[in-house]
């Protein structure tokens, strides 16, 4: 019998679900095995009330891509919870509050001073504001949901059950997830799905895995600055990469591309904290001048060091 | 949290410095707040920012990591790195809304008995003059 699957698109961009879609022939192999009985808001027409009315836990599996930011996503994730047997938070946004999570760092008033009234291309005059409720002629009354005081990852909201990072997931780890759901052999529950190892483990610029020693670093660079050498470690030459503590399901995507790791790939396990657990790696390798360097040249080190993760930080007093 | 508030401080002391100026102020009959709980490790590169945080949200009012001062650090370079972390973490925590006098890194030698004292009478006025910790769960 096929597996029921959903799929909700929560405060994100839909890159998770083309990663799924990049499967390509491997997915149209999977779709044999799965029904697709909810996936809005992009492939299948379904509304609402339609998920609504199926019968609790009907839904073999159901995986949320994005935060949680609206009253809208808030909702439909409990009807999800109650209606899925399986709940996976899959990619960055879902699992950790992703880049949209970065807002945390700003309150609403804040956000919306900036998005209605201040950017250089807004033309407001009347101080128009987003309302949840207005009336058009006098007789439709028209809604909008509540844009909440902070986002939130999906376990913030509802108990989840599997946790993929990745922004997106890597189509590979998508291709070893599927597989692992149609033939049912899952993790623990509350795991993340995930080999378990560093980006720097997988990455064939790092001089471990070359046989070399690495160095300490003496100079830090934005990316911004020159253009790396293709071969040796980016961290070796001053570009700030978080390999060492994030997980490497990508099989280091990004430092092939001469791009350093910036975390998406989620914490490696046993990291309660990416944002902590980066600067303990860091300040481990790089000297003393560097790091009065790197304080210099990053305007913020909260949104560096916590870009995919800031809702799950132990510690944000400013949202 | 009303007059009955008493602050709950954390010393994270290194085992070869920090820690031996307490026992040294405890022999000394030093006296320093009672409010300041010591736990000891190996050497203040030992401790990761992880421990600050995790200290903060489960009720700590203010937290010190004591070395050995540079230069003299049992393990060559351990307090380097410390201090590498601490400079970086004491940022981060100010960015993201904590008050930066909440914690702070301070090296306390084997034989400064009497510094270990003052500083722990320092911290805990300053924070008394700071109120609980917000974060408190």
């Amino acid at each position: 019998m096929a597996l029921k699957f959903a799929f909700y698109l929560a405060a994100g961009c839909a890159g998770c679900e083309m990663a799924l879609v990049d499967l390509a022939d491997r997915l149209v192999d999977a779709l044999g095995e799965l029904e697709v009985v909810f996936w809005a808001p992009t492939v299948a027409d379904i509304k609402y009330k339609d998920l609504e009315a199926m019968p609790d836990k009907s839904i073999d599996v159901a995986l949320v891509d994005g935060a949680i930011r609206l009253s809208e996503q808030e909702h439909i994730v409990k009807v999800l919870r109650q209606k899925a047997k399986i709940l996976v938070a899959f990619g960055a946004c879902a699992a950790m509050g992703g880049i949209p999570g970065l807002a945390n760092m700003h309150t609403k008033d804040e956000i919306f001073e900036t998005v209605y009234f201040k950017t250089y291309s807004t033309d407001n005059p009347d101080g128009v504001v987003p309302q949840t409720k207005c009336v058009v002629d006098g007789k439709y009354e028209l809604t909008l949901p509540e844009f909440w005081n902070e986002v939130k990852a999906l376990h913030q909201v509802v108990d989840v059950d599997y946790f993929v990072g990745g922004c997106p997931p890597h189509h590979e780890h998508v291709a070893k997830i599927v597989e692992a759901i149609v033939s049912g052999n899952l993790p623990p529950k509350g795991s993340w799905i995930t080999d378990g190892k560093s980006v720097c483990d997988v990455c064939p610029r790092n001089p471990a895995n070359k046989g070399k020693t690495r160095e300490i670093v003496k100079e830090v660079k934005r990316t911004i600055e020159g253009i790396p050498d293709e071969d040796r470690c980016l961290l070796q030459q001053g570009y700030l990469c978080f390999g060492p503590v994030t997980q490497g399901d990508c099989g280091a995507s990004c430092p092939k591309v001469n791009i350093p790791c910036r975390g998406c790939g989620g914490p490696l396990p046993g990291v309660k904290d990416f944002g902590a657990r980066a600067i303990a790696s860091l300040a481990s390798i790089l000297d003393d001048s560097a790091v009065d360097q790197l304080m210099e040249k990053y305007p913020s080190l909260a949104k560096l060091f916590y870009r995919y993760s800031l809702p799950v930080a132990t510690i944000n007093k400013r949202r | 949290m009303s007059e009955e508030w008493e602050p709950n401080i954390i010393v994270i002391a290194c085992n070869w410095c920090t820690y031996q100026a307490a026992d040294l102020a405890g022999s000394l009959r030093y006296s320093y707040p009672p409010t300041v709980k010591v736990v000891r490790v190996p050497c203040s590169g030992r401790v990761e920012p992880e421990f600050v945080l995790e200290a903060l949200i489960n009720g700590s009012d203010g937290v010190l990591i004591g070395g050995c001062h540079p230069g003299d650090c049992h393990y060559k370079e351990g307090n380097y790195k410390a201090l590498r972390r601490f400079k970086l973490l004491h940022k981060l925590l100010t960015e993201l809304g904590i008050e930066p006098e909440r914690v702070r890194l301070e090296w306390i030698g084997g034989s400064e008995g009497l510094k270990f004292a003052e500083v722990m009478k320092e911290f805990d006025a300053t924070i008394r003059k700071l109120g609980p910790n917000p974060l408190k769960r």
